[in-house]
């Protein structure tokens, strides 16, 4: 099967930054893909260079198996992009809209879709206002049925919910989900991590133009995983055999080490054999913000 | 081509939709061009013999807004795209570079034209104006149009802001529209300015163009038109160049 965006050595040099420094990524037909990382890290100028509004200096990229400037068309008409900045053409209305972007894309009697987008964004009462009266979350969805109008089979979200309302959120990560469910590839941006844990089959994680981390989600976080108990203590005392699992203190709470759960049954039997009542416990696991975090500054999942 | 047509469409239906600012505007400052001339020169100038001073004021002024329009449009719709960041909408299409040209191309067009056809009818209410060469008329028109149509799609993506815009316009369309013959022949210069005039371009579309109308100018149209078609090709070819490099639209 075609790979759905296949990075071959991809670089990207501007006068001042050298903002890629060879990706190579592979995102296979139906994925639901993240890729993350700090401000500046080059996520943007890479969907950028996929959806062809910039060059790469060096490598080649491919959508769907079409190169992005050799057969642009094709790459171009497989491919839909929802840009990170919140713009729109002041001088049509929303339904317009979708009927232009259609056009553009040489699909002339595209009504039936254009109403289902709008009913599933949420947009079908406004479909006669014009874009520029929109409020800033009704305008965002705009942008992802103006991205949608021709069915790409690889969508790009680039921070599609920065600065929407929670309600928007929750019905655009339904939509889009069901859209992965149909067989579309979704490649994501986002600074909400825990939205990446929650939605993407893989993660890609940039920092200064390069690729320091790609694997599926869970294996991420299985690998950066400490597993912590937290405990208070009556007396607040942590008892000699504890102590070599002691990573620090939060507040009251002792933060101990627990690779494995199995050992918690034998540290809460020897605790009650020292007589030591437990006041508060709880379990902690890492997440993909704490993945995250390590890696940017410099570790290993 | 359908891609191509619909962007056609969106470059007519955007200055359609504010037809008092992009037509109705220029119309009236024509027609005041036209009053305020006709009445102080009617009874002091003929240029040509038999051709009344207002008559003979209509083709430049026909040509003036055809030009000054087709730049306006071209060059504002691009720089507000560029501005408001819109302009993805259509860089994102698979569209190609020359798919973008003609329908940028031809929108300024039909907008100059449409003007130029406002002025002309409104100009008939107060002269008689008769149009001897229509192929001549509509050779210039074209021709000279296309040219401005161009200027404004470079100037449209070279500015980052209005405010280069506006200088282009100001500090170039303006005077070579306006010292151009609009409002007189050249032959009432002195030997001077007419030397200069002949290396305005404009002066052989202007003069072209009313030759069409009256049959009469100041220069034999074929030379006009030797003059002008080169820079069409030119001005076309570095549009073309311009976009296919993505100059300021791709990076």
């Amino acid at each position: 099967m075609t790979t759905a965006v296949r990075l071959r050595g991809v670089e990207k040099r501007f006068p001042r930054v050298h903002a890629l420094r060879g990706i190579d990524l592979d995102i296979e037909p139906g994925e639901f893909f993240a890729l993350l990382g700090p401000n500046g890290a080059g996520k943007t100028t890479l969907i950028s260079i996929l959806a062809g509004l910039t060059r790469a200096s060096a490598g080649s990229v491919e959508i769907m198996g079409f190169d992005v400037t050799r057969d642009y068309r094709q790459a171009r008409r497989a491919l839909g992009v929802v840009p990170q900045e919140l713009v729109y053409d002041p001088f049509f209305t929303v339904r317009e809209t979708l009927r232009l972007q259609s056009g553009y894309f040489g699909l002339r009697h595209n009504d039936d879709w254009i109403d289902e987008l709008l009913a599933n964004l949420g947009l079908a009462d406004k479909a006669d206002d014009y874009t520029r009266r929109l409020s800033g979350g009704m305008k965002r969805r705009v942008l992802v049925a103006q991205a949608l109008v021709h069915k790409p089979p690889v969508i790009v979200l680039d921070e599609p919910t920065a600065g929407v309302d929670v309600e928007l959120r929750q019905s655009l990560w339904a939509f889009i989900r069901r859209l992965n469910r149909e067989g579309h590839t979704i490649v994501l941006t986002t600074h909400y991590l825990e939205e990446a844990e929650a939605l993407c089959q893989r993660v890609a994680m940039l920092k200064e133009g390069r690729v320091v981390a790609l694997d599926r989600t869970e294996n991420l976080l299985r690998a950066g995983a400490e597993r912590r108990l937290l405990l208070e203590l009556d007396p607040h005392e942590l008892p000699a055999f504890l102590q070599p699992r002691l990573k620090g203190r939060d507040g009251q709470r002792f933060i101990l080490d627990l690779p494995d759960y199995g050992d918690l049954e034998v540290i809460l039997a020897n605790l009650r054999a020292a007589g030591i009542n437990i006041r508060n416990m709880s379990l902690g696991e890492a997440d993909l913000e704490e993945v995250f975090l390590k890696i940017m500054h410099g570790g290993t999942p | 081509m359908s891609g191509f047509r619909t962007l056609l469409y969106k470059e007519i239906l955007r200055f359609w939709k504010v037809l008092v600012q992009t037509v109705g505007a220029p119309v009236l400052t024509s027609l005041l061009y036209l009053l305020i001339f006709s009445h102080v020169l009617e009874d002091h100038v003929q240029v040509y013999p038999g051709v009344h001073y207002t008559a003979f004021l209509m083709p430049g002024l026909i040509m003036m807004s055809i030009l000054q329009n087709a730049f306006a449009n071209s060059s504002s719709s691009l720089i507000q795209s560029k501005i408001t960041g819109n302009i993805v909408f259509v860089l994102l299409p698979p569209l190609s570079y020359l798919e973008f040209f003609l329908a940028y191309l031809i929108a300024a067009l039909v907008r100059g034209f449409t003007v130029g056809l406002g002025v002309l009818l409104v100009g008939l209410l107060f002269a008689h104006i008769e149009m001897r060469y229509p192929l001549w008329i509509l050779a210039f028109a074209l021709a000279s149009g296309t040219v401005f149509a161009c200027m404004g799609i470079l100037a449209g993506i070279w500015a980052n802001q209005f405010d280069n815009l506006a200088a282009v316009q100001n500090f170039i369309i303006m005077p070579l529209t306006f010292l151009s013959g609009v409002f007189f022949s050249i032959h009432s210069l002195s030997s001077f300015w007419q030397g200069v005039s002949h290396f305005n371009p404009v002066f052989y579309m202007i003069d072209g163009f009313r030759y069409g109308f009256f049959g009469q100018g100041d220069v034999d149209p074929w030379l006009g038109l030797a003059v002008v078609m080169p820079f069409v090709l030119l001005l076309s070819l570095l549009t073309l160049a311009m976009l296919k490099s993505g100059y300021k639209l791709r990076h």
